[in-house]
């Protein structure tokens, strides 16, 4: 009797996270709310179980999430008894950064690269877990499971260590520190199939729903607050929408669907024909945007 | 070939192959993986619009779509048109999901294709046609094997272009089949096929009736490589000791081979102790019985000694436990591998301290010959011995790719620099025991009233290290110390005769310097030893080799302007006229310590003031008892 795929990469992801409990001395798990992220929460409860994670959890906040997220994430946070830290950039408050004035560009920069790197300052973090997959874009693709960082917190690409069998060279100089992605080798299918087996609750807005959006440059947005300024001629309209990734709202496409049922998103998914970043307004740039971004320190 | 969306809840037990492509640019290897992704549809639309937009500004195939831009993913690739790293696809029909390690053909190949290879139970092996087989189609082939892979499905690509001759291709797979049957293969699957056009990949071709073999697709989708990992011996590197209260303690880890069930009675390898296997934990409830693959907590009966980097295993099959070994290496580091430098060796739970004692060969991967070589350079193979400060345990790579593998690590850098794979342990490991003496070294340097040290002296020729410690050996003397002064040029006219000046003689003379050094402090002595020692790892070696504390670095800082004018012994006069090979400082470089101890300025003061500044330092680290 052999294993499923899906066995076979839970017990990839255990073994990895495990493995940077046993040899680093502060680590902590990105967590962005979605869907990645609640599978890699799971597998984390898997694997130390009895034990809860013996490391905290970190939201990045742009402070322009939707809001059935930042509910979604207090509620499972306190029922599984789990360490959550919200960092925002303190200079992202003062200045008021966001995508609508200074673009998706200088926003992301700000509060997801900028944040981040304080963060993990901050704490003095030397492991941090990511819930990037390969299957997401080219230079993910690249990625080791393992990823060292410098003291910049930079990502250089031609100098990866090479990744042999699951013996992870886990070794780092004071200041240096490592990003870990146990999920690396799943793809959208994957979690979606897991999701379902597993019955892991993710956010509201991954299902169908009427919600009120706005059609910007040929992407559905859903005016989740005040703060969306609307432009003449903008017309908010209330249709049967879902979000195949979540993000900052402004820069989330929505999809019209009406799947409203885990079954019915699975089902959905597997027979898609565009990627799920397509949804995601800050990778459309130009080719090398995502590797350019990695090499600043961004996840 | 898509999942079928009704049978997406079957989907979640399909199984799961791993495999590599091996090929260069001009095989083809990038199109077949882009064809396999496109009719398994898994390129999207907009993957598949923004490949077209690609493809007419970087492509290399004229009008048509070039899938290899799918899968070249860094800014350097795509502007060169070349491969730099393993990348991993994902794709998946109705009975599989595969992820492929895609791995670039270049110059690059040994490092990146052993990555690929490590964790896949099957290669692709591309030949083009129009060329047969290469000499790299035996360098892939070598690699995979020394790897463990055992499937191999030889692809024989671009038939289109030889007008699908079958005399051809069965040409192509006489020639690989008789060079591959030393390689230990268990399977070898020849495929005529194109991918640019798609025959054989997903789809029969009509255009090759003589043909009535697999598709590649098939083939994939059907091979048995579960070589049976639950059939071989139970293994269980303890990987995290769980312990969330005191009612609770278990051993977390993944079953690397064979199956455990509760009430069997286990062994741990460190200690040799056994005990039963009472719960196996986890989160969705306690298994009676788990198998190879399974990452789960195992509770034992008794209170153990157990920790990470222990080994469990079967009372009557248990693995090796033994501290000097021979195993074959891949070299990775641009720094060639010198015999005698201490390296970290990490197996996939442990990790210590190893020194490879004897490079006995080289293979060439060309001609699967055995090379005498006294360095291993970049992406060259070795077959070496083994020595490490505390015994690790395994089994032979042949035996259980998980516990037969290790990689090692260069102390300074941290840098991967080598992945090994174990062949057996040495007779000499098993056989020659450490002999208990009841007269240790506490007992012999409470003789001597004193705590042993090892003062190592390193500088530039002619800096002043003889110099000051010939002055401070007079001074601990008065004092009634017990010393001893080990001085390069000395030990270089007896003990190490036969070494010469070049960087792996040079490795080897530290060595040999250290361990006398080490004996010495065993006798109780504090030991002076006058050494170059121009490069930073080698003073790490010896430094690792003493217990905590002993080894005091003291950097004798003259500049080489001074050291020049002293020439005590005429050598910077030569080494300046270019009659002396790797003269440090001059055409071989000094590594100057970064954190030693002491660092003593020889143009501020004289031989005895230094001295007795390290006497103080000495006084101070309550040294001399």
């Amino acid at each position: 009797m052999g294993l499923s795929h899906l066995q076979r990469l839970e017990a990839e992801s255990i073994h990895v996270m495990r493995e940077v409990v046993a040899t680093f001395s502060k680590p902590v798990m990105l967590y962005s709310i979605g869907k990645d992220s609640s599978v890699m929460m799971h597998l984390a409860m898997k694997a130390f179980y009895p034990r809860r994670p013996p490391f905290p959890f970190l939201h990045v906040d742009t402070t322009w999430k939707f809001r059935e997220m930042i509910k979604f994430r207090d509620e499972i946070t306190q029922r599984l008894g789990i360490d959550l830290l919200v960092h925002r950039n303190p200079d992202g408050i003062a200045q008021g950064i966001n995508p609508f004035t200074h673009g998706s560009n200088l926003h992301t920069h700000v509060w997801k690269t900028l944040g981040l790197r304080q963060a993990l300052d901050l704490h003095g973090f030397d492991a941090a877990f990511g819930g990037a997959r390969r299957d997401e874009e080219k230079s993910r693709a690249k990625e080791r499971i393992f990823s060292f960082r410098n003291a910049q917190h930079a990502w250089d690409p031609k100098a990866q260590r090479p990744e042999m069998w699951k013996t992870y060279n886990t070794r780092i100089a004071p200041g240096e520190s490592i990003r870990v992605f146990p999920i690396s080798n799943w793809t959208e299918a994957d979690i979606w199939q897991y999701i379902q087996q597993e019955s892991i609750p993710i956010v509201p807005l991954y299902f169908a729903a009427r919600r009120p959006v706005i059609e910007r440059d040929g992407t559905l947005i859903m005016v989740d607050d005040e703060r969306m300024p609307l432009r003449d001629g903008d017309v908010v309209e209330e249709k049967l929408v879902r979000f195949r990734t979540l993000g900052c709202y402004p820069l989330t496409g929505a999809i019209e669907s009406s799947a409203d049922t885990l079954d019915a998103v699975v089902r959905e998914v597997l027979g898609a024909r565009s990627s799920e970043r397509q949804g995601r307004l800050i990778d459309s740039d130009e080719a090398g945007s995502m590797e350019k971004k990695k090499k600043e320190g961004y996840f | 070939m898509a999942t079928d969306v009704s049978e997406a809840p079957a989907a979640s037990q399909n199984s799961l192959l791993r495999f590599l492509t091996c090929g260069s640019v001009d095989d083809g290897k990038s199109t077949l993986i882009g064809r396999l992704l496109y009719d398994t549809k898994m390129i999207f639309d907009d993957q598949m619009r923004s490949l077209e937009r690609d493809s007419s500004r970087f492509g290399t195939t004229g009008d048509d779509i070039d899938f290899a831009l799918l899968v070249d993913g860094l800014e350097a690739e795509r502007e060169q048109g070349i491969t730099i790293d393993v990348a991993y696809r994902f794709f998946a029909t109705d009975r599989r999901k595969f992820i492929v390690a895609d791995t670039p053909g270049h110059e690059e190949y040994t490092r990146n294709m052993a990555t690929g290879a490590s964790t896949a139970d099957l290669a692709v092996v591309l030949v083009d046609a129009r060329q047969g087989i290469l000499g790299q189609t035996r360098r892939h082939s070598f690699i995979a094997s020394l790897l463990g892979i055992r499937h191999i499905i030889l692809a024989v690509n671009k038939i289109d272009l030889v007008d699908f001759d079958e005399a051809v291709f069965s040409r192509i797979v006489t020639d690989y089949q008789s060079f591959a049957k030393t390689l230990g293969f268990a399977s070898i699957c020849p495929i005529p096929l194109s991918a640019r056009f798609g025959d054989n990949v997903c789809s029969p071709s009509s255009r090759m009736p003589w043909y009535r073999g697999k598709t590649l697709i098939e083939q994939l989708e059907s091979v048995e490589t579960e070589t049976d990992l639950t059939g071989r011996p139970f293994r269980f590197p303890v990987q995290l000791v769980s312990r969330p209260d005191d009612s609770f303690r278990g051993l977390s880890g993944e079953i690397a081979s064979g199956s455990i069930r509760t009430g069997q009675e286990i062994v741990l390898a460190k200690s040799g102790q056994t005990t039963c296997v009472q719960r196996i934990v986890t989160m969705d409830g306690d298994l009676a019985e788990a198998e190879a693959g399974q990452a789960v907590t195992l509770v034992l009966e008794d209170e153990v000694d157990a920790s990470r980097g222990d080994l469990l295993s079967l009372p009557d099959n248990r693995p090796t436990v033994a501290d000097h070994f021979q195993a074959k290496l891949i070299w990775f580091d641009s720094s060639p591998l010198m015999p005698g430098r201490s390296y970290i060796l990490r197996t996939e739970n442990h990790s210590t301290s190893a020194t490879v004692t004897t490079l006995k060969h080289q293979i060439d991967i060309n001609s699967f010959m055995h090379e005498a070589a006294k360095v291993l350079q970049m992406n060259e193979i070795g077959v070496c011995n083994i020595s490490t400060q505390t015994p690790i345990l395994f089994d032979a790579y042949g035996e259980n790719r998980v516990t037969g593998n290790f990689i090692l690590i260069d102390r300074m850098s941290n840098a991967t620099v080598a992945a090994g794979m174990i062949d057996h342990p040495l007779r000499r490991a098993l056989n020659v025991h450490w002999q208990t003496l009841s007269v240790d070294k506490k007992v012999r340097s409470e003789l001597k009233a004193q705590r042993p040290a090892v003062l190592w002296f390193t500088g530039l020729s002619g800096a002043g290290k003889s110099t000051v410690a010939n002055a401070l050996e007079k001074m601990l003397t008065a004092q009634g110390r017990h010393t001893y002064m080990l001085d390069g040029d000395n030990l270089r006219h007896g003990l190490n005769r036969d070494l010469g000046f070049t960087a792996e003689d040079r490795v080897e003379n530290i060595r040999r310097t250290a361990e006398v050094a080490k004996l010495m402090a065993d006798a109780g002595l504090i030991v002076l030893v006058c050494l170059i020692s121009p490069f930073r790892a080698d003073r790490e070696t010896a430094r690792a080799m003493m217990p905590e504390g002993e080894f005091i670095e003291i950097f004798i800082d003259t500049p080489i302007s001074v050291c020049a004018e002293r020439d005590p012994k005429g050598l910077y006069k030569k080494a300046f006229a270019g009659q002396l090979a790797n003269f440090t400082g001059v055409s071989s470089p000094y590594e100057a310590p970064e954190h030693p101890e002491l660092r003593l300025d020889t143009t501020a003061g004289t031989a005895e003031e230094l001295a007795a500044q390290v006497a103080a330092y000495l006084a101070g680290h309550a040294h001399p008892v």
